[in-house]
């Protein structure tokens, strides 16, 4: 949907200093293009959790992190978005693909669509389903104005072929 | 440097957790961070507060060494030290990796090494005092890596460790404390971390 210089070129304009990240297929294929322009660090974990958590750290160090997970990922990490976003209440941003959106009707039965969007409303998440390319724009918009309040803020981005 | 093999390390048990403490609380510089969970974080707490501690409690158990890496990229010229428990570095070993890979120079974690679940009434890790994790975290990628169990040999090091180009990781074998109970809250979290960040800016 978004090319890794578009997810780049916004992070750039966001002001994001680092992004922790655990790849999938699709937004895995933005790290090299985040790299190359090199305004905002990639941060790679072995977890989802530690993503939130070291996010959490760079936050209370001043800098302007944002989580890159999939939606799997997002449901490993319960514990840590529990402490950093509600114990600590640090509005920490980030992006999450959701794996099977744009599969539905061809590839169903993926629970991640069950579970997904119900997890962000427990977690209260403020969150954007992204679901076309036009939305780049909504997206910065959404996730900028999360800060502002500081409040958590996600965007949820559609993944699979239709 | 002094360092001591694993089989002496695992004969000799029996360096006081507090007195590892309060070594690290005398070391640390003035514009160091210090990061404590758990038991450590019961102890650091009896000691004097200064405005770079994050004691983390509440915590989500095994992200010490996690908050601390990010702590460390954020600020590359403030020293970070993590004073995580042996329970809680067990639920988070990739961290050691994702650590290894950040090359974060200024990062020092320290893990309590008791076998037990202190804050939980000492119910044994999975593991006990056998996990070797000297060998997992040069596994992990870290190169800086050492072992202690005695106090006199941590605190005489302490200061070179704390100021040697990291990331470093040592592993104090120390004597569970049983009966005494769990880190406390300090404060509301949320008013402690403005506070921190106030301190990190100025």
């Amino acid at each position: 949907m978004f090319t890794g210089e578009e997810i780049a070129a916004t992070l750039a304009h966001l002001g994001v200093t680092h992004v922790v990240t655990v790849p999938d297929s699709t937004i895995g294929q933005w790290q090299s293009a985040i790299e190359r322009l090199g305004t905002t660090a990639v941060v790679r974990v072995c977890r989802e959790g530690e993503a939130w958590q070291i996010a959490a750290g760079l936050h209370l160090g001043g800098a302007t992190p944002l989580v890159l997970i999939q939606c799997t990922g997002l449901l490993e990490s319960g514990d840590a978005i529990r402490n950093a976003l509600h114990d600590w209440k640090l509005p920490l941003g980030s992006i999450i693909g959701y794996r099977s959106y744009l599969s539905q009707e061809t590839l169903p039965g993926d629970t991640c669509l069950t579970f997904t969007e119900p997890t962000l409303d427990a977690w209260r998440i403020d969150y954007r389903l992204v679901r076309e390319h036009s939305q780049l724009g909504e997206m910065a918009e959404h996730l900028m104005a999360c800060r502002a309040a500081k409040t958590p803020g996600a965007i949820l981005v559609a993944e699979g072929k239709a | 440097m002094t360092t001591i093999s694993r089989p002496d390390a695992l004969a000799s048990q029996g360096m006081s957790a507090k007195g590892a403490i309060a070594a690290v609380h005398a070391a640390r510089g003035a514009r160091d961070i210090v990061v404590t969970t758990m038991t450590p974080a019961r102890d650091w707490m009896l000691l004097t507060p200064h405005p770079l501690d994050l004691v983390l409690v509440p915590s989500a158990m095994g992200s010490a060494p996690s908050m601390g890496l990010g702590l460390a990229l954020a600020q590359p010229e403030r020293r970070v030290i993590v004073l995580n428990g042996d329970g809680s570095m067990l639920m988070n070993l990739g961290a050691l990796v994702t650590i290894a890979e950040s090359g974060a120079s200024n990062l020092l974690v320290v893990v309590f090494q008791n076998g037990t679940y202190e804050v939980t009434g000492s119910q044994r890790v999975p593991g006990g005092t056998g996990v070797d994790f000297s060998s997992i975290a040069r596994g992990a990628g870290l190169t800086s890596v050492f072992e202690y169990s005695s106090e006199n040999a941590w605190t005489a090091d302490l200061p070179r460790l704390i100021a040697a180009p990291g990331p470093t990781f040592a592993t104090l074998h120390v004597d569970p404390v049983h009966g005494v109970p769990g880190p406390k809250s300090p404060g509301p979290a949320s008013a402690r971390a403005e506070a921190f960040m106030r301190a990190v800016r100025e």
